[in-house]
């Protein structure tokens, strides 16, 4: 493997970044914002460049880059993707920019304090894909956590502090047994490797030699902590109040990338590391999934509050992506992959078009609206183009996705039952439901409030961060073999892993 | 030209692309309504050359597969975009593009003036877009594409007049409910399309059905890809339980009724089923529940119709009937028949709701026929071309819907049984007798609107154009199906021409034994009898003696009132599914579920640390002597234990 600075790059440019911005005056807001943006179109500039040396062609981890980092215990710096880290890359750094500038006018207070963390943040993102030892992964994890913490509670809503905490410690309560798992886990591979280490590729090959009894605790503390960040029922409740206090950016980084790391984290340690634990777990996951697709979606259709709807609807699509994980086929699993990516465009599209609208009339409740349509037809057709893809309409991208997922549950030799497949298909209908009544409540009908008639419609920057979204929702929904090559090595290799290490587990 | 058959859909997407994007700055309908039109004519052409090429090639080698490009790929799934060119699919193409044509040109003059003539014109090609990926679709999952995207662009032309009212609610509400009750069906077909993936690996068509006839697959497995599959086929095609939708998708703006609820979209159940005839065939149990539910429909459709008041819905509501016809033909295995009625229909019936157009256009929107009365004066062309259509509907020879019509009884009488017939025959008359109902409250007698306010006038030539193109295929257009009764050696042509299609399938079928022609005129002749009967009772009564009919509807209160509040189908389903899921999703899953239960329990537990730590603070007194008193206590117990382990 060649040793190549590229990842380390990609990190170390929107921290250096951060660091810079601490010494702006206070005073030059439009200096911060710029260089904010630049910053980050920047880190986009250099992943592009990662994607053009990236080989779709090969399962193994590539642009790995390592030094040792605390030598007593063995813990290296060690950065390398697959094809699943670069798509996930690839979201991260386009929705990043993106967000920045629909802070342009809205974010007025704190602007260099805001900029700050939304890098920081994508320093923690980004670290969480490319990290291939678990302690530096954990660190990023849980750095994480930090930024988005002042995020919300900053930045937020009228709850902004309840919601703040409780997101902080949800998600801090399952990465605290990740870490006892962590541990013990290099502690057990010590023995056959001879050495302490939180190597993730040196564990891949140890993982599965833990006996399937502990495999189980190993491989419930690890998704715990996931499961949460997913969040998977019933583990969701934080979201909505996270969702719905967060600045929009906030909303738009929380449901595009954040959600991701648990799914991610999903697929890149609790299958490869404990999978005789995961075929044992796949039934249960699968159950959770499908009953979090139809839960989300019944509690989206009747809420009042655009924004908490949306959150909810992340529920329901996070469930998609999770029973294609654990479907554990080559179709589903590709499924997943590409969903996180539609989840993070039609979900991010959404929160920014709630929050454009939010912005203008100070409410998000769906009864303030109606009837807009007249008044701002290009809001309109965007909200319809954003709905059309969260409801998976065939040729938008959210199709591709579940299509993939659904087909592959249906076939799958782990669960090995038509009826998942059944209850999860019915939340199309309901996704339906849901997406298009708020859309009739807020856009159709007579206008219901005088003031909504003097309604402003998009402005261009507004358009100008849209449309590259709607670009890769056509795209993904047209053509998505762009991605799917990306990430066809790579999820069948995870899938092949697993269900070859545990096919005694099956019989 | 075959190889270009991809124009078809290109060109309409141009056309969306255009008027959608710019349409708004455009402004000028002739231009608009030029580029919306101009290119489904086009469109319409290719498709004709295709057809001129493909009739001019060998039977066995009427099938080209034009390929764009690689869509969905993951494992074993392989799909394309990618278009089959066929004599089905291009049967349909002209269909959909030659009526799409003249309702596109129609929709000129009846949008005139109108402010979102623009818009009308993009969702239209988006809509021509859709419907020619579903029809040319080589796979499962274009097909299904295109299937959703009609729903999609019905669901945009229900609700065109967003702001406008509806019955009891909004034409918004109605278009929801058209999408939401299709995505039942797109739901079944899903779970079809899943079947057969896992059954034969593939979901291209020429793969599945050479594998339909090549692999040992059980029965029941045929019988659930079937089901699933005509599930999908009720939601999009309005038949039993799914039809809800229909009749209030009459909310859209006429033109949409004619094109997309009545001509082109619905039909697409019909075309999908003829298209997967191998798997249908191999389903025999759920050919007879395709019978029976399209004979059902077809019945009930039509006794609704008898008394529906409103000129759109009784048209709707046979269309829904016809619809049944088309199932049952193809549940009894006549899947040439069932194609020969969705052509036929598509003359007849768009052209009645182009003509019930240029009605309501003339009327200034009055839409009740028992406000009309005495309009042939004002609108020649509009009620000559509305009477043709009418005749054609009623099955009277040798006008297009008698062949069809007459062909389907014929099957259903020879696979079916009598009662198929019979209760066939019977929803024939009913046909017959509203249809001529509707044209007589309409057309004949003394006006029984306000003459002086009101001033109806014949329609524009734009859009009397069309209905005199299509009468003329109402007349016509069952020609190309004469029956071999009559048509002896030559047999008949539009089978001939379909026959490489259904030969597996009906082979599978192998019902065709006895073709007793005696019967087949006896039975002929009773239905046209039957239904010229009908129209001179209809006549009769609403010419004649209109209070006859009051006086019947007063007799038989009980049983009016249900078939005009349509047997209460809406109020049964809201109170026995929607309802309960809005209510028990807010009530319970929402506020209890999940704020009282789930989040509830993450807050105690979160209380529970709090109080226990307040607890344990208290120990944390900051006195010096009792933390002495705690710490000599605890020595004491750690010598006493080391004392007693020794």
């Amino acid at each position: 493997m060649e040793n190549t600075l590229l990842l380390s790059y990609l990190l170390l440019v929107p921290l250096v970044g951060a660091i810079l911005l601490l010494f702006f005056p206070k005073k030059s807001e439009n200096g911060v914002k710029y260089f904010g943006l630049l910053i980050s179109v920047v880190t986009f500039v250099i992943s592009l460049i990662v994607y053009g040396k990236f080989d779709s062609s090969s399962a193994a981890f590539q642009l790995v880059d390592k030094f040792v980092w605390i030598e007593n215990l063995n813990i290296s710096y060690v950065v390398g993707i697959d094809g699943i880290s670069m798509l996930l890359i690839l979201l991260t750094t386009f929705l990043t920019p993106l967000t920045l500038f629909s802070t342009w006018n809205t974010i007025k207070h704190k602007v260099k304090e805001f900029t700050f963390f939304m890098l920081l943040l994508e320093v923690g993102m980004l670290g969480v894909f490319v990290s291939l030892d678990l302690f530096l992964f954990y660190i990023f994890w849980e750095a994480m956590l930090i930024p988005m913490y002042f995020i919300i509670g900053v930045w937020g809503g009228k709850r902004r502090i309840y919601a703040s905490v409780k997101f902080f410690i949800y998600t801090m309560a399952g990465s605290l047994l990740m870490l006892v798992a962590i541990i013990w886990l290099a502690v057990y591979a010590s023995e056959p490797l001879g050495v302490f280490t939180t190597n993730l590729l040196e564990l891949y090959n140890v993982g599965p030699t833990v006996p399937h009894q502990i495999q189980n605790y190993m491989f419930l503390a690890f998704a715990l902590s996931f499961a949460i960040k997913v969040p998977l029922f019933p583990l969701h409740t934080w979201l909505p109040d996270a969702h719905v206090e967060a600045p929009t950016a906030g909303s738009v980084i929380l449901a595009g990338v954040l959600l991701k790391m648990g799914t991610y984290g999903l697929v890149r340690f609790c299958l490869p590391l404990f999978p005789q634990a995961a075929i044992s777990f796949a039934p249960l996951f699968s159950v959770l999934a499908v009953v979090g697709i139809i839960y989300g979606a019944l509690v989206a259709m009747v809420q009042k509050d655009m924004k908490k709807l949306v959150a909810y609807s992340s529920v329901s699509h996070l469930g998609f992506v999770v029973l294609g994980i654990f479907a554990l086929t080559t179709e589903s699993m590709q499924g997943a992959v590409i969903q996180m990516v539609n989840h993070g465009l039609s979900t991010g599209a959404l929160f920014l078009l709630v929050g454009f609208i939010y912005d203008r009339t100070h409410t998000r409740e769906i009864a303030d609206y109606g009837g807009i349509a007249k008044i701002v037809p290009i809001y309109s057709t965007a909200l319809l183009i954003a709905s059309l893809s969260s409801i998976g309409l065939p040729g938008l991208n959210g199709f591709v996705g579940e299509f993939f997922i659904l087909l592959g549950a249906f076939q799958s030799n782990v669960l090995n039952n038509w009826l998942y497949t059944v209850f999860a298909a019915s939340g199309v209908i309901f996704a339906a439901v849901y997406m298009l009544w708020m859309y009739q409540r807020v856009v159709f009908g007579p206008v219901k409030h005088d003031r909504l008639n003097s309604l402003k419609d998009m402005t261009a920057s507004e358009i100008a961060i849209m449309v590259p979204i709607f670009v890769f929702i056509v795209w993904i929904g047209i053509y998505p073999s762009t991605f799917l090559s990306m990430t066809e090595v790579a999820s069948n290799s995870i899938v092949k892993t697993v269900l070859s290490v545990s096919v005694n587990v099956i019989k | 030209m075959t190889q270009l058959i991809y124009l078809t859909v290109l060109l309409p997407l141009l056309g969306f692309l255009i008027n959608g994007l710019f349409g708004s700055k455009i402004k000028n309908e002739k231009i608009i309504g030029g580029i919306g039109s101009g290119v489904i004519g086009l469109s319409f052409l290719v498709s004709v050359m295709s057809f001129f090429e493909l009739l001019s090639l060998p039977e066995e080698k009427r099938e080209i597969i034009v390929h764009l490009f690689t869509w969905l790929k993951a494992g074993g799934l392989n799909v394309s975009f990618a278009y089959q060119v066929d004599q089905l699919s291009i049967t349909m193409a002209l269909i959909v593009t030659g009526v799409g044509f003249l309702i596109h040109l129609y929709s000129i003059g009846y949008m005139h003036g109108d402010k979102g003539f623009w818009r009308f014109f993009a969702y239209l090609n988006l809509f021509i877009f859709a419907m020619m990926n579903l029809i040319l679709a080589d796979n499962f999952v274009l097909l299904f594409l295109g299937w959703e995207g009609v729903g999609l662009c019905s669901y945009l032309l229900i609700g065109f007049w967003y702001d406008r009212k509806f019955e009891k609610s909004t034409t918004s509400d109605a278009a929801k409910k058209a999408f939401v009750v299709n995505r039942i069906g797109d739901f079944g077909f899903l779970l079809g399309m899943f079947l057969i993936f896992m059954t034969f690996g593939s979901l291209n068509f020429s793969e599945v059905f050479s594998r339909v006839s090549g692999m040992n697959v059980p029965t029941y497995v045929f019988n659930f890809i079937a089901l699933f599959l005509f599930i999908g086929a009720t939601g999009k095609s309005a038949q039993i339980p799914l039809f809800v939708w229909l009749p209030d998708a009459m909310a859209g703006p006429t033109p949409v009724s004619a094109l997309i609820h009545a001509a082109t979209m619905v039909t697409a159940g019909v075309y999908m089923v003829a298209r997967t005839s191998i798997i249908f065939a191999s389903a025999p149990a759920i050919m007879t529940v395709i019978a029976v539910v399209g004979l059902l429909t077809a019945f009930f459709a039509a006794t609704i119709g008898l008394v529906q008041n409103d000129i759109k819905k009784v048209l709707a509501y046979s269309t829904v009937s016809q619809l049944g016809y088309m199932f049952l033909a193809l549940g009894v295995g006549a899947f040439g028949a069932g194609i020969f009625h969705v052509i036929t229909h598509a003359f007849f019936k768009a052209l009645l709701f182009l003509g019930a157009g240029s009605v309501i256009h003339g009327m200034h929107e009055e839409q009740n026929i028992q406000k009309y009365g005495g309009l042939k004066k004002y609108m020649p062309t509009t009620y000559k071309t509305f009477l043709v259509a009418s005749i054609a509907i009623a099955g009277i020879p040798p006008f297009a819907g008698f062949f069809s019509k007459d062909e389907i009884l014929w099957y259903s009488f020879a696979n079916g049984g009598f009662i198929f017939w019979i209760i066939g025959a019977i929803t024939a008359l009913m046909t017959a007798f509203y249809m001529f109902r509707l044209l007589t409250l309409t057309f004949d007698g003394t006006p029984r609107f306000d003459v002086h306010h009101k001033h109806p006038h014949e329609s524009p030539s734009i859009m009397t154009i069309p209905l005199v193109v299509l009468a003329v295929l109402s007349v016509i257009g069952g020609f190309i199906g004469i029956p071999e009764v009559f048509s002896g050696s030559h047999g008949n042509l539009f089978h001939g021409w379909l026959a490489p299609i259904f030969k597996k399938a009906e082979l599978k079928l192998a019902h065709y034994g006895s073709h007793s022609h005696t019967t087949e005129l006896i039975l002929m002749a009773i239905s046209v009898t039957g239904a010229a009967l009908a129209i001179w009772f209809a006549r009769k009564v609403y010419l004649q003696n209109p209070q006859f009919a009051v006086n019947t509807a007063n007799k038989f209160k009980g049983l009016y009132k249900i078939l005009f509040n349509k047997y209460y189908v809406d109020e049964v389903y809201d109170t026995t599914v929607v309802k309960p899921i809005l209510k028990s999703s807010e009530s319970f899953l929402w506020k209890i579920a999940d704020v009282k239960l789930i989040d509830g329990a993450v807050n105690g537990l979160a209380k529970v640390v709090e109080n226990s730590s307040e607890y344990i603070r208290k120990i944390q007194t900051g006195v010096t002597q009792f933390y002495a008193v705690i710490m000599t206590l605890g020595i004491a117990l750690a010598l006493f234990w080391i004392i007693l382990s020794l």
